[in-house]
């Protein structure tokens, strides 16, 4: 099966319907695992158990920023390739991008607090997650600004790949500024520092969070296939109600013609 | 083994509850917006709007080529 294929909406649907129960179940074993081995892993010689926080702020963080590289791949799929799922696709995932978000900046602020002695500051990479999270929340505004989704469609698609300026700069804030959020310590050239027993319950819990944003994404994408259907079947019926009452309007015209 | 969360239990537990919370508003959001969309497609089914395929509107065909 080629990406083309699924350009048939009817096809993807077959398609989620078989692959979103296993999706589901592995996103449940993953993150059964990933959670029993955070609740074990060992205290931090500095940050002591607040260090559990980073289990659940890290993977969030990450999938903040690949949502919306996942609908930055989606805007070019309307504007350049004009697939027909690209824009179901974008659509679908910025309020679960959001929602990662969200979480990504409330976990770091239940971090900061203890090991900080703030919950917020206006450092280089808060702010421009915060700026992220402000974007999609306009995008979402923006797809129920207007009616037609095809319309929405191309605005969304330029404003995502506007806003996808600011991955690098999330990504290489810590670098470029002076900044209170630690610098990179996993994906990073000459490897990461962190111990076995931190880096292993950190992979497994972002895998299992990246499982639940692939399972909730074609769960979203498959109710927005759905809305735009009954769209257009709402359509159809506003049409035939229409046709029918302008063609019993037309008759009692021309019986006020006949009578006069 | 035994889990011990220290001075700052309560900051660990708010964070792991805050996430529980929104991935089940997320879950739970999606599982309603898909039984409203399949219950209003059958209403309009049921009134007599049909696709111009003739086909339901929730149909899949049953092999994926």
């Amino acid at each position: 099966m080629t990406l083309i294929d699924l350009a048939n909406p009817t096809r993807f649907l077959a398609l989620t319907a078989r692959v979103l129960p296993w999706l589901a179940a592995a996103t449940v074993i993953l993150l059964t695992v990933g959670l029993y081995q955070s609740a074990y892993a060992p205290d931090d010689y500095q940050q002591g158990a607040t260090v559990k926080i980073m289990f659940i702020h890290v993977p969030n963080a990450w999938l903040s920023m690949f949502v919306w590289g996942v609908m930055s791949i989606a805007s070019l799929g309307t504007l350049v390739w004009r697939h027909p799922l690209a824009d179901v696709a974008a659509k679908a995932a910025a309020p679960i991008g959001a929602a990662f978000t969200f979480l990504a900046l409330l976990t770091g602020s239940l971090w900061g607090r203890p090991m900080w002695g703030t919950y917020w500051e206006w450092d280089a990479r808060l702010t421009s997650v915060l700026i992220l999270f402000l974007m999609y929340l306009g995008l979402m505004a923006l797809w129920r600004a207007v009616d037609d989704p095809s319309r929405a469609a191309r605005a969304a698609a330029v404003l995502t790949l506007v806003g996808a300026i600011n991955l690098p700069i999330i990504k290489f804030s810590v670098d470029w500024w002076n900044t209170l959020h630690q610098p990179a310590s996993v994906m990073r050239m000459g490897g990461s520092t962190l111990d076995k027993s931190f880096l292993i319950p950190l992979l497994v819990m972002a895998v299992a969070f990246t499982l639940l944003f692939v399972t909730l994404h074609l769960a979203a994408m498959r109710n927005e296939i759905l809305r735009r259907r009954v769209r257009s079947l709402q359509m159809m019926q506003a049409s035939r109600v229409a046709f029918s009452s302008d063609v019993g309007g037309g008759s009692n015209a021309s019986k006020e013609v006949g009578a006069a | 083994m035994t889990m011990s969360l220290g001075p700052y239990a309560s900051f660990i537990v708010m964070s792991y509850a805050a996430a529980a919370i929104v991935v089940a508003i997320l879950i739970g959001w999606i599982v309603l917006d898909y039984r409203n969309q399949t219950r209003r497609l059958r209403d309009l089914e049921r009134s007599g709007i049909t696709r111009r395929s003739g086909r339901s509107a929730m149909d899949t065909p049953r092999t994926i080529t």
